[in-house]
């Protein structure tokens, strides 16, 4: 109870100048149309994903709303029963258009659940060896080294060898190649947060350590890492893509964007461009919007810039 | 300089240890590569037989320790599907890479530099952010989709380059290299480009921040109060600055492109070890996959010696024995 | 200095051109052979492959028919033993001439491969003793009656003793007499050991690159007409396709089905294609009461319900698939080996698609609200394997079956199959001996180690009247009787629809139109087959 009380105020003043913080920071992202346009796109991306359900013309899992007697149709075309194709269809007869929306959806939602996975798992290790720092921080960050200095795509190749397909075990492969990132990002933040006044003013009042850690290292120190994880979502639906074009990543039946072009892979010599071309067209647009977003972030939140 | 040294090459060794077990276990309980390799017409007692010959009736533990007493001597084990040495099947393998891998990084270097230190100077004009905005794109392109449409649009459409395969090769110390036939030049450059897109923007927006960085400090400020010339200041001082953060990058970035090449070589249907990998990984032939780990960790570390011994002599003020890693 | 260069350059170049000129082949395989050792790897690539350097005692032509080429004549002295007259004046490309004696040590050779992932003992087992009564003829002896022993010599590649550093070999099933060391896997891929009677010579192996041959002019079967043949293996579709187009190379094997129009539809290049013997087809999981996979049945098995598997059959639209998803290039099937092979059914013919019948088979079985169950496929295995899976899955959603299809690489479908992983999954199956003994013995027959039956019938199918037809066939040497009781005995099998038949593959070569070539059913590229267009 006494705890609480004496915590609040200092949890109060971090939370105003955390909102006077946000809003600085919106204006200065704002300053870029092209970034604030990257925001809207990625927003609408995410919103037609949520919703595909119900905007798709097909819901291209479900086999029964698959005809194999229109697979391969150009764009435009209209299949057996009368029904248009705007993208065309794929070699099982799937409209392209929903394929790639479903596809998008999968690509994202492995995006960023990974992200958010490794984010918290990162954010933990990080903060907890910038704290207690010693040979705990040492050995962590000795580990983070360690990974870091291997290429994400080859740890994931090796880890997905193992573990076999499934969207589960793609999550699991990104997960333990992002991690690393958000350790050692927010380490050096929170060193910095460490030895500031009101660390040490909750020092002096004797709270517990993890509320130390959590409720006021880990919200000062965190800023930084928005950045990261806006780069890495990016990072991670890019690698899930090859990782699934090379054909160790989500199954066939569920086919994310980076196994639709590599369905499409096979039909590009014979002129049917469509099946690899427009997936890829939805991949590179949601990467490039996200990393506009992450790019404008980064340059707000570089001092350094600012002389 | 030599106690760094030891500490770095222990830590390295031990990862390699670490990694190797951790695949041999995890290729292990992945399936029996014997269920692809043996033909459809053997019976089930060419079937044990076939399981013995390649040691994979013995339990897990012996299977284990048979490994490491043999990778203690230098020996990997041999493939199951070549029935060769899997570092020797690697090694074979290994100049087809590295020569895509240096390509990829000299165009990467020599288009991304120089465009980044010209966004650099003046990010505002509309080169500078035509150049940062190209680079958003190269770095957002996904490698195996630029792979693609570079053969839809010079093999396929334009019909003037090789959609896949290596090409005329000559020999040199023993090895075949493409680097020395027009053939083998032809067949490089569109699965280079695409490895090279990537790492060109990469380094383009480093150049781009060094640049930006460095002109604000003031040693740039009192070289132009000293009267030098723009072209002398930017050509000699600032590239030499903004090289040293660079140097570690692209070093680093050389490994990456052998592990990412696993990716080209794929699309491109180039004979390097990336391929043998995903062949292996396909076929379960656990010896290459391994070896091809401790292969690859190896040069990691090596990589990481040479840039860490390249920095240090570009900028003294760096001593090796106080940098972690 | 400049000029002198450049003429260096284009004189050169010319060099290459003229090397690359109207005698030198250069062919696209699909699949990588893993060595130049012929008893290292029984698998088609590589057997395929090391025809040119290596003859057999008799060879299959393109239809897979026994023909003497290392021996002149076989036959059946009485029920256990063989007699082979060699082909006198044979020579290998060390010089040395070809007798029994070479034959004797392949034998005692093909057991001894050390790390062999797969060899061809199964071949040669049958042998219990060999003898030579002079340097051309050969006395086989077997335990029992063996009617199958030539068309297992026909995989058999024939080793110089000579060159291999062997004396007069003396046969023995365990230890052979005088054989010497037999040379390792590693010499053959650096050429020091590839010595072979056939009709060329190897000139350089280079793994993942390509494999160089050039004529042997001392070949015995007349003179081919290349000089020199280049394999590259390409084994992704795409690029080999492009490398058809582009000149690369000249032959392509595996042409895959959705480039063919363009293809075809090219003046510069030609198409031919051909029967395979390979089926694909269906299987079911006969042993677990509760299949992986099958949901909604009440704890049953519906696959040992003979009308659950008629059912399935009758959902299965096979000219939709052959039509619409392999473009025409295969061909729906009513039993395990095209009519046009040894004990086929020649009347065998397609079963008709028929939902309203499946629907009543169903609510006949007890399923008139259907199951679910999971369909099991490789995707890289055969010709658009996935995609047949995701069809046969719409077609049998369609008469009720709520089915999902799990794709997956060979390497993990194949381990999971044989572990009864899955309650019904689809694979193919080449018939490498040309007969229907192949798919019968390894797909359909009861399952037992000794007898070397059911090696590929993981879900345990047994039938008594099968096994008994097929064990009758397999002691007739007369080749009549023998066919007659193999189409008896598959007939009974497709009857009881043990597995399900959905079509034949036909293999598809494309080449510049100044070639021809003969397809085969053993899907064999082999330049031996290619020849300059009259």
């Amino acid at each position: 109870m006494t705890a609480i009380e004496h915590d609040a105020p200092v949890a109060h003043a971090a939370a105003a100048a955390e909102q006077g913080r946000l809003a600085q920071a919106w204006s200065a992202f704002a300053e870029s149309r092209v970034a604030v346009g990257a925001l809207g796109v990625a927003a609408l991306l995410i919103l037609v994903a949520a919703l595909a359900p119900w905007i798709t013309p097909q819901n291209p899992y479900d086999l029964t709303q698959l005809s194999i007697m229109d697979n391969m149709l150009a764009p435009g075309s209209r299949g057996f029963d009368g029904r248009l194709y705007l993208l065309g269809t794929d070699d099982q007869g799937r409209d392209m258009l929903s394929a790639i929306v479903y596809g998008l959806r999968l690509s994202l939602v492995v995006g960023i659940v990974a992200t958010a996975i490794a984010l918290a798992i990162g954010a933990a290790v990080g903060i907890v060896a910038a704290y207690f720092g010693g040979r705990l921080d040492s050995l962590l960050m000795r580990l983070v080294d360690i990974q870091l200095s291997f290429p994400a795509i080859l740890i994931a190749l090796i880890l997905l060898a193992i573990l076999g397909k499934g969207v589960d075990k793609v999550v699991i492969a990104l997960v333990s190649v992002q991690w690393a990132y958000y350790a050692r990002t927010i380490r050096s933040s929170a060193l910095v947060e460490r030895r500031r006044e009101y660390i040490e003013a909750a020092q002096g009042l004797a709270l517990p350590r993890w509320r130390i850690i959590f409720r006021h290292l880990l919200p000062n120190a965190f800023p930084p890492l928005i950045v990261v994880a806006t780069v890495q979502v990016a990072h991670a639906i890019a690698l899930e893509a090859t990782l699934s074009f090379l054909g160790i990543g989500v199954p066939i039946t569920e086919p994310s964007l980076g196994l639709l072009i590599a369905n499409g892979y096979g039909y590009m010599l014979s002129g049917r461009y469509w099946i690899a071309f427009y997936p890829g067209i939805a991949l590179l647009v949601a990467i490039v919007a996200i990393n506009l977003v992450g790019d404008q972030l980064r340059d707000v939140m570089n001092p350094r810039l600012k002389r | 300089m030599l106690a760094f040294l030891f500490r770095r090459i222990g830590q390295s060794v031990l990862v390699m240890a670490a990694m190797a077990t951790l695949v041999f276990l995890g290729v292990y309980a992945l399936g029996n590569p014997i269920d692809i390799l043996v033909s459809p017409e053997a019976d089930q007692i060419e079937r044990e037989q076939a399981i013995a010959r390649l040691g994979l009736d013995r339990p897990l533990w012996v299977q284990f320790l048979v490994f490491v007493k043999s990778a203690l001597a230098g020996d990997l084990g041999r493939s199951f599907v070549h029935g060769l040495p899997a570092i020797d099947l690697i090694l074979s393998r290994m100049p087809a890479t590295l020569e895509l891998a240096f390509v990829a990084l000299v165009i990467a270097i020599a288009l991304g530099l120089p465009l980044g230190m010209i966004a650099g100077l003046s990010p505002r004009s509309l080169v500078g952010r035509g150049i940062m905005a190209g680079s958003i794109l190269g770095f957002s392109l996904p490698n195996f989709w630029l792979g693609l449409m570079l053969i839809l649009a010079f093999a396929v459409e334009l019909k003037v380059l090789p959609a896949g395969g290596r090409g005329q090769t000559r020999e040199l110390l023993g090895l075949q290299w493409s680097f020395f036939t027009a053939d083998g030049l032809r067949h490089l450059l569109l699965p280079a480009l695409t490895l090279a897109i990537y790492k060109a923007s990469l380094v383009a927006r480093l150049a781009s921040a060094a640049t930006r960085e460095t002109l604000v400090q003031d040693f740039v400020r009192f070289a132009r109060a000293k009267g030098l010339t723009p072209a002398r200041i930017v050509g000699v001082h600032v590239l030499k600055t903004i090289l040293i953060p660079l140097v570690t990058v692209i070093g680093l970035e050389f490994g990456s492109m052998i592990a990412f090449a696993v990716v080209t070589e794929t699309v491109f249907a180039w004979p390097g070890m990336g391929k043998l990998l995903i062949d292996s990984i396909y076929r379960l032939d656990r010896p290459v996959i391994v070896a091809y780990l401790i292969v690859i960790v190896a040069t990691f570390v090596v990589i990481n010696l040479v840039v860490d011994v390249v920095y240090s002599l570009l900028d003294p003020r760096i001593r090796l024995s106080e940098r972690k890693t | 200095m400049r000029g002198a260069r450049s003429v260096a350059v284009a004189a050169l170049a010319a060099l290459w051109a003229a090397a690359a000129g109207a005698q030198e082949l250069r062919i696209g395989l699909s699949a990588e052979p893993s060595s130049m050792d012929p008893h290292f790897h029984n698998l088609t690539p590589n057997n395929s492959l090391l025809k040119h350097i290596y003859d057999r005692l008799i060879e299959q032509d393109e239809n897979q028919r026994l023909k003497p080429a290392l021996a002149l004549s076989w036959k059946a002295v009485d029920d256990a033993t063989w007699e082979f007259k060699l082909r006198p004046g044979v020579k290998f490309t060390d010089g040395s001439d070809f007798t029994a004696n070479d034959v004797i040590y392949t034998f005692c050779r093909v057991p001894k491969v050390e790390n062999s992932p797969s060899s061809f003992v199964i071949n040669v087992r049958a042998v219990i003793g060999v003898s030579a009564p002079d340097p051309h003829t050969l006395i086989l002896k077997t335990a029992q009656p063996h009617p199958l022993l030539p068309t297992e010599l026909s995989n058999v590649a024939i080793l110089s003793a000579k060159a291999n550093g062997a004396g007069q070999v003396v046969f023995d099933r365990k230890e052979c007499q005088n054989a010497g060391s037999f040379p390792k896997t590693e010499a053959f891929n650096s050429g020091q050991a590839a010595i072979g009677t056939g009709p060329y010579k190897l000139v350089r192996f280079t793994k993942g690159d390509r494999i160089i041959f050039e004529r042997n002019d001392a070949y015995w079967g007349g003179k081919q007409p290349w000089e020199r043949v280049v394999f590259r293996p390409i084994t992704s579709a795409g690029p080999r396709v492009a490398a058809l187009l582009s000149g690369d190379v000249d032959l392509i094997e595996n042409v895959p089905i959705q480039d063919l129009p363009r293809i075809k539809s090219n003046p510069a290049f030609k198409v031919v294609q051909g029967l395979s013997n390979r089926i694909v087809y269906l299987h079911f999981d006969y042993i677990d009461d509760q299949p992986p996979g099958v949901e909604g049945t009440n704890g049953k098995n519906p696959f040992r319900d003979k009308r659950v598997r008629e059912a399935i059959s009758k959902a299965i639209d096979r000219e939709a698939i052959v039509s619409r998803i392999m473009g025409g290039v295969a061909m729906a099937a009513g039993e395990m080996l095209p009519p046009t092979m040894f004990g086929a059914n020649k009347d065998a013919t397609a079963p008709k698609v028929d939902i309203e019948g499946a629907k009543k088979l169903l609510a006949e079985a007890g399923y008139a609200n259907g199951f679910s169950l999971v369909l099991g496929t490789p995707n890289d295995r055969y010709v658009n394997d996935a995609m047949i899976a995701q069809a046969v899955a719409q077609m049998l959603t369609r008469v009720g079956l709520k089915v999902s299809v799990d794709a997956m690489t060979s390497s993990q479908f194949f381990a999971r199959r044989n572990k009864r992983d899955f309650g019904l999954w689809l694979a193919g199956w080449g018939a490498d001996s040309g007969d229907m003994s192949s798919p019968l013995k390894a797909l359909l027959a009861t399952p037992n180690r000794d007898k070397g039956m059911g090696t590929t019938n993981p879900g345990g199918y047994s039938n008594p009247k099968v096994d008994a037809l097929l064990e009758q066939a397999l002691a007739t040497v007369d080749d009549e009787k023998r066919a007659a009781l193999f189409a008896q005995a598959s007939k009974a099998a497709m009857e009881d629809y043990g597995a399900v038949p959905l079509h034949f593959e036909m293999t598809t070569w494309a080449f510049k139109k100044d070639l021809t070539y003969t397809p085969r059913t053993d899907q064999n590229t082999l330049a031996m087959a290619v020849k300059p267009a009259p």
